[in-house]
C-alpha cells in the first residue's frame, strides 16, 4: 500500500489484458460490482478499487491485497457489470500473477488450500478428500489454530461423523491418465 | 434414454448421498448414465484461482473423453464441474485455443446441469408419472448458489437472477417452493476451510431469510452448498446464537422420496443436520 498513486504505470494493464481480455479499461466506476459483492466485509479494497488500481498500474497494491484472495469467485460482479468487465476472472489473473511473482498472500491459508488441492489431484487424477483435509490442516497451520482456539472439538466431532456416515471414503480412486494430469499441473513451474 | 455422465470427485466422497440419489432416481426414470471412462478432476476453484492454463486443460482432457461417447447430452450434477467444463469448452472453441496444450477432438455433447435437465418439460412429465406420494405440506426454499447460473455467458442460463429449475421440480413433486430473494447468493464455497467466519456470515444470512419466509427446509443441487449448509449448521447456529434446524435436501433426494425410490433413508442418513424429523412430522417418510 506504499506505492504512490500519482505514478501510473500503464504497462500493468497491457500485461494483464494480454492474458484476458478482461476489458478492465471499460470500467466507468458505477460500483455495481462492489454493491453486489457478498464478501466486501472481508476485503481491504473494494472490487471497483482493484479495477481502478489495475488501470493505474498499481501493481504492488493489487498483487498484495487481501481482496483478490477472499473473493469467493461467485461471479456476481462479472454477471452484473454493464461494461462486460470480467472482474472475477481478473481477480484470478491477479492471484496467479501474485503467486508467480512471489508476492506473499495476506491470506496464506487460502493459497495453501489451492496448492494442497492441486497437489492432491496430481497424485491420482482425482481429488481424494480423505487426505486433502488433513494435509491442508497441517500445511496451513489451521490445525494449530484450531487447537489453540478450542474449535478442534467441533471439527473432530464433524470428522468422525463424516467417516461414520461414509462421506470420507477409505479407498482413493486413481485414473489411468494420471500422468497426463500430472503433466498439465507441472507445466506451469517449468515455464 | 442414454446420456453421458460426469459425476466429479466429491460425489465419490463428501457428496455420496447426492451420487446415490442420482443413481436411484435415474434408474427409476429409465435414464442410463454412461460414466465417462477415466475422467479426471475439473480443477475446481484451486485451478482457476492460481493456474488458469491447467484449469482449461484439466477440463479439456475430460471433454475429449466425453466426445468419444455417442450420446447427445452430458449430465453434470456438480455445478462447479459444470461451470468449469462449460468454461473450458467455450475457451477451447474460442479465439485463442493455441494458448493451451490441449485441442478439442470431435464434437462435444451438450453439457447440461443436472437440475436444469430434470426441470425440462419432458423430464417433469416423466417424473410426475412416477410420483407415488406427493410431498404435501413440505414448504421449502430452493437454493441454487452460484455456479449453475453465473456467469450466464458461460452457463447459458436465462433466468440467472431468479432461477426456476428447482422450484419447478419440487412443485412437480407436490411440495411448496416459497419465493425468496437469496436463491443465488453465495455460500462461500471452499472458503469454508480457510475462512469459516466468512461462510458463517454468508450462510447464516441464508438460514435467517429461509426462516423468515417460512421455509421448513432448503433444497439444493450443489454439493458444495449442501456441505456448507448441512455440515456446519450447528457451528453457524452457535455463531449466530440462534437455532435454525433447517434440513438441507438434494432435489434428487426429494424426487426419490416422492417417487418411493428404494434407498432414500440411506441417502439421507449421511446428512449431518437431521433430515428425518421434519419428514416424519409431515408423515412423508414411509419407505
Amino acid at each position: 500500500m506504499s506505492q504512490k498513486i500519482l505514478n501510473p504505470d500503464y504497462r500493468l494493464l497491457e500485461q494483464i489484458e494480454a492474458q484476458g481480455p478482461f476489458q478492465a479499461a471499460a470500467c466507468f466506476q458505477c460500483r455495481k460490482c462492489t454493491n453486489g459483492c457478498p464478501v466486501t466485509f472481508a476485503m481491504d479494497l473494494y472490487p471497483d478499487d482493484v479495477i481502478r488500481l489495475v488501470i493505474l498500474g498499481q501493481q504492488e497494491t493489487v498483487l498484495g491485497c487481501r481482496t483478490i484472495w477472499v473473493c469467493a469467485a461467485c461471479e456476481t460482479c462479472t454477471t452484473r457489470c454493464p461494461n462486460d468487465v470480467k472482474i472475477a476472472e481478473l481477480m484470478d489473473c491477479l492471484k496467479e500473477m501474485a503467486v508467480q511473482e512471489g508476492v506473499p498472500s495476506p491470506q496464506p491459508q487460502i493459497l495453501t488450500l489451492h496448492e494442497t488441492f492441486l497437489n492432491n489431484i496430481k497424485k491420482r487424477g482425482r481429488v481424494y478428500e480423505t487426505t486433502l483435509l488433513p494435509a491442508y490442516l497441517l500445511k496451513s497451520g489451521k490445525l494449530l489454530e484450531m487447537w489453540n482456539s478450542g474449535t478442534w472439538r467441533y471439527d473432530l466431532k464433524l470428522g468422525r461423523q463424516m467417516f461414520s456416515k461414509g462421506r470420507l471414503p477409505l479407498r482413493p480412486q486413481s485414473i489411468k491418465g494420471k500422468k497426463e494430469v500430472r503433466k498439465i499441473l507441472t507445466r506451469r513451474k517449468q515455464g | 434414454m442414454q446420456v453421458t455422465y460426469y459425476p466429479g470427485c466429491s460425489l465419490q466422497g463428501t457428496a455420496r448421498d447426492y451420487a446415490e440419489s442420482i443413481l436411484g432416481i435415474c434408474a427409476s426414470l429409465d435414464i442410463q448414465l454412461a460414466e465417462i471412462p477415466d475422467w479426471n478432476c475439473c480443477g475446481a476453484t484451486a485451478a482457476h484461482s492460481i493456474d488458469h492454463r491447467a484449469s482449461i486443460e484439466l477440463a479439456g482432457r475430460t471433454l475429449n473423453l466425453a466426445a468419444k461417447l455417442p450420446h447427445a447430452d452430458m449430465l453434470v450434477p456438480c455445478p462447479m464441474c459444470f461451470n468449469r467444463l462449460k468454461t473450458a469448452a467455450k475457451t477451447l472453441l474460442g479465439d485463442n485455443p493455441q494458448r493451451y496444450g490441449i485441442k478439442l477432438e470431435g464434437p462435444l455433447p451438450q453439457i447440461r446441469d443436472l437440475a436444469d435437465f430434470m426441470a425440462t418439460e419432458k423430464m417433469l412429465a416423466a417424473t410426475a408419472k412416477q410420483v407415488k406420494k406427493p410431498l404435501a405440506g413440505l414448504k421449502v426454499v430452493c437454493y441454487y448458489g452460484c455456479m449453475a447460473s453465473r456467469p450466464p455467458e458461460i452457463t447459458g442460463a436465462k433466468d440467472f437472477e431468479d432461477p426456476q429449475a428447482l422450484d419447478r421440480i419440487v412443485e412437480n413433486l407436490g411440495a411448496t417452493p416459497i419465493p425468496w430473494p437469496f436463491k443465488t447468493d453465495c455460500c462461500g464455497a471452499s472458503q469454508v476451510l480457510s475462512r469459516l467466519d466468512i461462510v458463517s456470515q454468508l450462510v447464516g444470512k441464508l438460514y435467517d431469510m429461509a426462516q423468515r419466509v417460512g421455509a421448513q427446509a432448503i433444497v439444493v443441487s450443489c454439493q458444495m452448498c449442501q456441505a456448507n449448509l448441512d455440515m456446519y449448521q450447528q457451528k453457524i447456529e452457535a455463531d449466530w446464537g440462534r437455532r435454525f434446524s433447517l434440513p438441507v435436501y438434494y432435489f434428487t433426494e426429494l424426487i426419490g422420496l416422492a417417487c418411493n425410490v428404494k434407498g432414500v433413508k440411506d441417502w439421507m442418513s449421511r446428512h449431518i443436520t437431521d433430515p428425518f424429523s421434519l419428514l416424519q412430522e409431515l408423515d412423508l417418510l414411509n419407505n
